[in-house]
């Protein structure tokens, strides 16, 4: 069979998920691994508006708000169960995208960067506002989600770290082949097309503002479930989940990892996921870094870390 | 008695409002130049509080301060054009966007580090006595902004309409080739669109710290108002950044003084939306026309 | 002008004009194309031959008159909706997906037949899959009629010119148009190349397709043409069959008369 690279990418994401447990030194880096997974999913969205589609969202953690605060608040008041809340984060999520983004997408791009920007904040705001319906910036307990119990029932232990690594491995993996299906699809050459050169696009048929609308719903849901999961595995959540910052640290993700690569994206999540732990300073430094290498990455490497190594593995040219 | 409270706000609703002119014009005269939208553009009006501040703060005299700041900043700026900006000349308008904001974030970064996360002011020019009028009250500072803003305003319109070197970078940011072939250095103009810009954010930052008190997480507050009164204004025309400017902070006025307080920075968003919505131009924009 | 019989025209372009800042950059252009017929338009630099592409191709927004499309009013349309409508063009300055494959260049040409559901796409449904496939069969039969298929793996970025030139026209083929905008489809293009689009074209026209082409080429657009449109300075100053074109002193003159004011 032939190493596409949808199959190389799956396998290696697999193999990572399935074989680092057993050079964990302890229990807590389930934690971590799970909290990469998380992240790994947002950007995977990221990829979908801005590596394929090339568009740029500066208010994306908007979209993981509200999926997280979906789990918080709808088991409360709605009586859903928190797998519909994921659900219904998503559902509202992918509506405020098409509003937002309907009128926005018509026009050059960095209205869609200015207009998300406003989007993610003010989405913080009313999280951080509405202190008796969401906590306010102290924050809200998130109701658990139920699998790990049923799987207990079922014969399968394991510890809540255990348990989040490998769902999120899994959601990590099925979020990463939807990507990398639409890559290769009508839809995903569309998209690329319209990166390309929009005129052309226009030219062979593509109704490029309804291309990008679809880039922009879909990458909402994928930050939406991240969201959804983050809470969940938690059990609490903070306004700072819609944040400008995590935005920032979104976007950051993706553009050093390799914004136009699933597997790059998740290499850089992976990358900014584990940098604070290993760096206990890293908090101080957070803004500074991730300012510097969202520019230094332009300017330099604009392919991002990932694609540029295996460019230079496998040689360059044909 | 409401309508004194009505003049209330107007009053700090036209304060608020000339800074944010001030921050929409840095960034329509960069915008002209170079078609950059420079995120950063809310961090020279931080800048342009904190670095004063902390001059102060060490001893020197409140003008000196704020002159060192105003010098500091636009020389960041001509660092930013220098080494952000230029390096990635003819890149995507994605790449462009993602470095200003990585420019902005590091300023944010660099700031926490250099001074530190809390509040800080310095003394109003011109004290703190409240003037009454009409039954409301403004603070002398209040002038001093818009007053400031004002000056700025014509100082830079005799600028581009009356010097040569003003019509240079007006013939630049109509058509950079064109001014190039009639011996413009473009560089040049760049440069000194960019000092300009980051100045005057500065001095906007100098003249409001007094009333609206700064720190290091002030800056994307500004762009985002910033921009948004440019964009009311019509992307790209001084004159839209000035009645924008004034527009958006007499909304966020009356918003917080009759809708909600807590929202008031969210008024700024909604009117980027309606904007967006029903008039992408902008009041003083022309609909463009694409170009093979 | 030439009594043309423009009651079969697929294509009719009636007094069409646009102003850039007071500058008129066409003025009242009218003419026709018929199914399988060549028609080049030319004339000297400046004259406006690129602009009235674009107001024909949905670029620009017409000031005045009107583009008619197999009896449909179609002035000011978007690109996209044209292309539904069976008009497909090249671009001058080349407007190539340089980050993707050759293959998948040409693929994109066959987007109104191969899209359907955005979901379907992402699952990898099987309908999805055959769409996809048909399309890619067609891009590779296109690249092959264009001498471009081995390689087609390759990032188009890296193509010469002249490959590049082939390989936008196998786009524009996928659509099955049945007009062909084709803006300097021989520029920059040596002997060898020029000769291959001539036979292209040729080939196209003969399968019914009708052909507005913008040419600097004399001898090429003496050569193809079934019939030739002159402008000059936005207008057109007249139209016929090469023979006439050729001998017309007022053609003769706007192209000197051009090299002389250009200085």
């Amino acid at each position: 069979m032939k190493l596409t690279p949808k199959f190389a990418t799956l396998l290696t994401l697999s193999l990572l998920i399935a074989l680092t447990p057993f050079f964990f030194p302890s229990g807590y880096y389930y934690r971590v691994g799970a909290l990469i997974f998380v992240n790994g999913l947002a950007v995977t969205g990221i990829v979908i508006l801005t590596g394929y589609a090339g568009q740029i969202s500066l208010g994306h953690a908007g979209f993981a708000g509200i999926g997280a605060y979906a789990c918080a608040l709808a088991p409360v008041h709605l009586g859903l169960h928190p797998a519909f809340a994921v659900v219904l984060g998503a559902v509202v999520s992918a509506a405020m995208a098409w509003l937002v983004g309907r009128p926005i997408l018509r026009l050059k791009g960095y209205y869609l960067a200015v207009a998300s920007l406003g989007f993610g904040i003010l989405v913080s705001m009313v999280l951080n506002n509405e202190r008796e319906l969401t906590g306010g910036p102290d924050g809200i307990d998130v109701p658990d989600l139920g699998l790990r119990g049923l799987l207990k029932d079922m014969g399968l232990t394991l510890t809540n770290g255990e348990f989040w690594y490998f769902f999120g491995g899994l959601c990590l993996l099925v979020g990463a082949w939807l990507a990398l299906n639409l890559y290769d699809s009508p839809t995903g050459r569309a998209l690329r097309a319209l990166h390309g050169s929009e005129i052309a696009a226009r030219t062979v048929g593509v109704d490029v503002a309804r291309l990008k609308l679809h880039a922009f719903v879909i990458s909402a849901v994928y930050a939406s479930v991240s969201g959804s999961l983050l809470a969940l595995q938690n059990k609490f959540v903070t306004p700072d989940v819609a944040g400008f910052m995590h935005s920032i640290e979104m976007v950051t993700m993706a553009v050093l990892g390799g914004v136009g690569s699933v597997l790059g994206a998740i290499f850089g999540a992976g990358i900014l996921t584990l940098l604070p732990q290993v760096l206990t300073v890293f908090a101080e430094y957070e803004q500074l870094v991730l300012g510097l290498v969202m520019m230094l990455v332009m300017i330099f490497l604009r392919e991002g870390l990932l694609p540029s190594i295996l460019r230079k593995l496998r040689g360059t040219g044909e | 008695m409401p309508l004194s409270e009505l003049l209330q706000f107007l009053f700090s609703g036209v304060t608020v409002g000339a800074v944010y002119a001030l921050v929409a014009l840095g960034f329509t005269i960069i915008y002209n130049a170079s078609d950059v939208v420079n995120f950063a553009q809310g961090e020279f009006v931080m800048l342009g509080g904190m670095i004063t501040w902390f001059a102060h703060a060490a001893g020197l005299p409140l003008p000196l301060a704020a002159l060192i700041a105003i010098s500091a900043t636009a020389a960041l700026g001509v660092a930013i054009n220098a080494f952000a900006i230029e390096p990635a000349r003819g890149a995507p308008v994605v790449s462009l966007i993602i470095i200003t904001i990585g420019a902005s974030i590091f300023i944010q970064g660099a700031a926490q580090l250099v001074f530190d996360k809390q509040i800080h002011s310095f003394p109003a020019f011109s004290g703190d006595d409240p003037i009454r009028i009409g039954g409301a009250t403004i603070l002398p500072q209040s002038l001093w902004v818009i007053g400031g803003a004002l000056a700025v305003f014509v100082a830079l319109w005799a600028f581009f309409t009356h010097t040569l070197l003003g019509r240079a970078v007006l013939a630049t940011s109509n058509n950079r080739l064109a001014a190039q072939l009639v011996g413009i250095n473009t560089n040049f103009v760049m440069t000194l669109s960019f000092a300009l810009s980051a100045a005057i954010g500065a001095l906007a930052g100098v003249l409001a710290t007094p009333i609206t008190l700064t720190a290091y997480s002030v800056g994307i507050g500004f762009a985002l108002k910033g921009f948004a009164a440019a964009m009311l204004g019509g992307m790209g025309n001084p004159k839209g950044a000035l009645v924008g400017g004034f527009m958006i902070g007499l909304i966020e006025a009356l918003t917080a003084g009759y809708l909600s307080s807590q929202y008031k920075d969210a008024a700024a968003f909604i009117v980027i939306l309606l904007v967006l919505f029903f008039l992408p131009q902008g009041l003083f924009g022309r609909k463009s026309t694409d170009r093979v | 002008m030439t009594g043309r019989d423009s009651g079969s025209a697929l294509l009719s372009i009636e007094g069409l004009g646009i102003a850039f800042g007071g500058v008129k950059a066409v003025h009242d252009v009218s003419f026709s194309v018929k199914p399988g017929e060549i028609v080049s338009i030319i004339g000297p630099n400046g004259a406006g031959k690129t602009t009235l592409f674009n107001m024909i191709s949905g670029i620009y927004l017409p000031g005045s008159g009107r583009v008619v499309l197999n009896g449909k009013d179609v002035t000011g349309m978007e690109p996209h909706l044209l292309a539904r409508r069976g008009m497909s063009r090249t671009f001058q300055n080349l407007q190539i997906f340089q980050a993707m494959s050759v293959l998948d260049n040409a693929i994109t040409g066959y987007h109104l037949q191969e899209s359907g559901s955005v979901l379907a796409d992402m699952l990898g449904l099987p309908g999805s899959r055959r769409r996809a496939r048909a399309a890619r069969e067609g891009a590779l039969a296109l690249l092959a009629r264009v001498g471009l298929d081995r390689g087609a793996e390759r990032e188009a970025g890296n193509l010469s010119y002249g490959a590049l030139k082939r390989l936008e026209i196998a786009r524009a083929l996928a659509l099955s148009p049945s007009i062909l905008l084709l803006d300097e489809p021989a520029a920059g293009c040596n002997a060898v190349e020029t000769e291959e689009i001539d036979h292209l074209i040729a080939e196209v026209a003969a399968e019914g397709v009708a052909i507005l082409l913008v040419e600097h080429d004399m001898k090429m657009v003496m050569r193809i043409s079934n019939h030739i449109v002159v402008l000059d300075h936005g207008e057109k100053i007249t139209e016929g069959d090469p023979m006439q074109v050729s001998r017309n002193p007022a053609v003769i003159a706007a192209y000197l008369g051009a090299d002389h004011a250009d200085g």
